[in-house]
């Protein structure tokens, strides 16, 4: 019976995705269509709605080119490698409702162990087709990767610190509750929590190569990255290992500090936990795809500069900005000095980055002869 | 293991270096392009550019071409400004042979340059930002308007992009009925979008970051290349043909040149954004004053075009600078000698000077600033 119970909430958390995946890659071509004054697919099926399936075909079908000096062996696993952890993930997010599969103690830990094993399909990727653009985007993929893994880790400390522990389903429960009887109890709604949810969704487009941090796959340089000497059903799996990166990006954020299943108004209680997950998940998805349709790519030493200068040290100011929260008891003082300490962090670390940059300031002269 | 052999050194103490190959099927060059870069890491080293994959012998074909059948060809050069590529012809003709060109052309040729200018350079913003990595929003806005002026190079000379529309001494066809209304709608619309671009992207953060400092080239260095149009003028160099040479009607119109004042990526992308302004002012007065009249000179001869012995150069400023036709006459019915000097080609001489010791993402950046055509530069 347990295991027949397992089984059945594999089957719905994996078909969710799947369909999930189908869907959001109707819908991130349907939106930035939109966003672009154009219509998008409409060919195939009602509105276009079996975009989707026809892809799929598509992919499957398509003629599988390995380059003739690539590592066969590697140029084949790289996909997979990208795919199977990004399930995995799925496994330990908290859905609530009876729907989450496990609650590891080291929930948070097995995800980021996890997640980064992506780095090295892209590298694998990379370094497999023996193509100068691949391994290219191999090496900013790393570069960057590893790079946002700090402040990543950063700030998904600080609910750790708050909630006590390193478990996603023990963090819900800790965000759960409604102060004053409306408000939830979600951390995004303390000054750590909106500048730690800010940094973590940050962060998270850099490791799921999104723009304005699409660098690894940067079209306009490098042709696809990783991806030049990919085609087919790889190239497929790739595309689903960067959609089931960001679903478990997403899927981070809201268990850490959108307060996972809970419902924004005590109201709404009844809707079951797991369907406001997925709908906080699918909003947070949405962000992903409108940030994509408006924003130019950073260059990689900007992309570095803005890690390292900017996000890192600001992670580490939030930290202590959620031990004085914590300790000062979470009133108005609590605001005061989180929020003061966060406002003048930031203030500050603009101005350091800014520094590098040139003046914004220009002249134009118009002349009339 | 392929990879260290694929990483050519090119002296003993580089070998770090690596060698690529942008082009000539890459997605950025703008076609058939192609840059060998060596490459530091992420910094540029040395950057040649090959072109020539483009090349149509269109000079001699020319050579052996009556002057009337080279018109079209002009179309070709600069596909995304055949007017302005006419006019210019048509211009170095009008010289050779001595004739005088209608006022009401004169009008028309100024409308269509104008439009030209103004559909020239909203694409030229979409394919900078497509460059940067933006997801082709700007482009489709861009195209967006650029449609609409193509609508009305359709009406007035049947084609979308290949207009072959000017004739010597004068313009194919005259205008049909209510499109100078519709270039009027047209015109007053426009400042809105170009005010919609301009909140867009000049203030957003990344494209600052990605083009303020990037590329930058002295004026003086600018004006030794002979680099000419927005790309001169980015530098704060005052030099346009429409006000050097005030061919056609242009003395009439009421226009200011924009000038930068650095010379790098923003300034360039700036410029184009402030000569469309000035565009549409000229555009307002020419269409508010077409005289009516006829829009050919009616002693012109266009057939069997023979003129006398002698050497002649029109230079106009099409978009992408001072594109000019030189042209040597033997009195027979086909040029002796025909030459183009293309702004793209000679734009292009600087962007070695640009690129080296930028990083790899810039290079793409800066040659979309330079706005070239590989029609124009390989011919």
């Amino acid at each position: 019976m347990w295991l027949v119970i397992i089984q059945l909430k594999i089957g719905i958390i994996l078909t969710f995705f799947s369909l999930l995946f189908a869907v959001a890659s109707l819908a991130e071509r349907k939106i930035l269509a939109r966003i672009q004054n154009r219509r998008g697919p409409n060919r195939v099926g009602p509105c276009g709605l079996f975009q989707p399936i026809a892809d799929g075909i598509k992919m499957l079908i398509k003629e599988d080119v390995v380059p003739r000096k690539a590592d066969r062996a590697l140029h084949f696993l790289a996909p997979i490698v990208m795919v199977a952890p990004m399930v995995l993930l799925f496994g330990i997010l908290p859905y609530g409702g009876g729907l989450t599969l496990v609650d590891l103690e080291v929930g948070l830990l097995f995800f980021f162990a996890v997640s980064s094993v992506s780095e090295l399909a892209v590298f694998m990727a990379g370094w497999s087709s023996a193509n100068k653009y691949s391994v290219f985007g191999a090496m900013r993929a790393i570069a960057q990767m590893v790079s946002y893994e700090v402040p990543l880790v950063l700030v998904a400390i600080t609910p750790v610190m708050v909630a006590g522990s390193l478990s996603l389903v023990h963090m819900v429960e800790d965000q759960a509750g409604y102060a004053i009887g409306v408000i939830p109890n979600w951390f995004v709604l303390t000054p750590w929590g909106i500048v730690g949810f800010l940094l973590l969704f940050v962060t998270s487009l850099a490791e799921a190569n999104r723009t304005p941090f699409d660098l690894p796959e940067g079209e306009s340089e490098l042709v696809a990255g990783h991806l030049t000497e990919y085609s087919g059903f790889k190239y497929a799996l790739f595309f689903m290992g960067e959609y089931f990166g960001i679903f478990a990006g997403s899927g981070l954020a809201v268990a850490l500090f959108l307060g996972g299943g809970g419902a924004p108004l005590p109201l709404l209680q009844w809707i079951p936990p797991y369907l406001w997950f997925f709908v906080k998940l699918v909003v947070l998805v949405g962000i992903v795809i409108w940030v994509r349709a408006s924003l130019p790519r950073m260059r990689i030493d900007q992309l570095m500069d803005l890690c390292w200068k900017g996000l890192v040290p600001l992670a580490f100011v939030n930290l202590i900005a959620a031990a004085i929260w914590h300790y000062s008891g979470g009133g108005w003082q609590g605001w005061i000095l989180a929020g003061g300490l966060l406002v003048g962090a930031y203030l500050m670390l603009n101005r350091v980055v800014l520094r590098s940059r040139c003046s914004w300031e220009r002249k134009y002269y118009l002349a009339k002869s | 293991m392929t990879s260290t052999e694929e990483v050519e050194s090119i002296s003993e103490k580089s070998e770090r270096l690596l060698n690529i190959s942008m082009g000539p099927q890459h997605p950025s060059t703008h076609g058939v392009f192609r840059m060998k870069a060596v490459l530091d890491g992420e910094t540029v080293v040395k950057l040649t550019p090959v072109f020539g994959y483009l090349h149509r012998n269109h000079e001699k074909l020319a050579e052996r071409t009556s002057y009337l059948g080279n018109m079209p060809y002009t179309d070709r050069l600069d596909y995304f400004c055949s007017l302005t590529n006419n006019w210019a012809y048509a211009l170095s003709v009008e010289r050779l042979a001595g004739i005088e060109v209608p006022e009401r052309a004169e009008y028309l040729r100024v409308i269509t340059a104008e439009l030209t200018r103004l559909q020239n350079h909203l694409a030229f913003l979409g394919f900078l930002l497509n460059d940067m990595g933006v997801w082709a929003t700007v482009l489709i806005y861009g195209f967006r308007e650029r449609e609409k002026i193509l609508d009305l190079f359709e009406s007035l000379t049947g084609a979308r992009m290949m207009c072959n529309y000017m004739r010597f001494g004068g313009c194919r066809c005259d205008v049909p009925d209510g499109w100078v209304e519709e270039a009027k709608r047209i015109t007053d619309e426009l400042p809105g979008v170009l005010d919609e671009l301009e909140q867009l992207l000049t203030d957003n953060e990344i494209v600052v970051a990605r083009t303020q400092g990037v590329g930058t080239v002295p004026g003086r260095k600018a004006i030794n290349a002979g680099l000419t149009g927005p790309v001169l003028r980015a530098s704060g160099v005052n030099y346009d043909v429409r006000k050097v040479d005030s061919y056609g009607v242009y003395d009439r119109f009421d226009f200011s040149v924009p000038l930068g004042s650095v010379g790098d990526c923003y300034d360039r992308f700036m410029l184009r954004l402030l000569e469309m302004r000035q565009s549409l002012n000229i555009l307002k007065a020419a269409l508010n004053e077409l005289p009516s009249g006829p829009i050919i000179n009616p002693k012109a001869k266009n057939r069997n075009l023979r003129p006398p012995a002698g050497e002649a150069y029109g230079r106009i400023e099409s978009p992408k600078g001072e594109l000019g036709f030189y042209l040597v006459s033997d009195k027979s019915g086909t040029p002796y000698r025909y030459r183009v000097r293309p702004p793209s080609l000679v734009n292009l001489t600087l962007l070695e000077d640009m690129c080296v010791g930028q990083k790899v993402a810039d290079v793409v950046v800066i040659l979309g600033s330079i706005d070239i055509i590989l029609g124009e530069v390989d011919r």
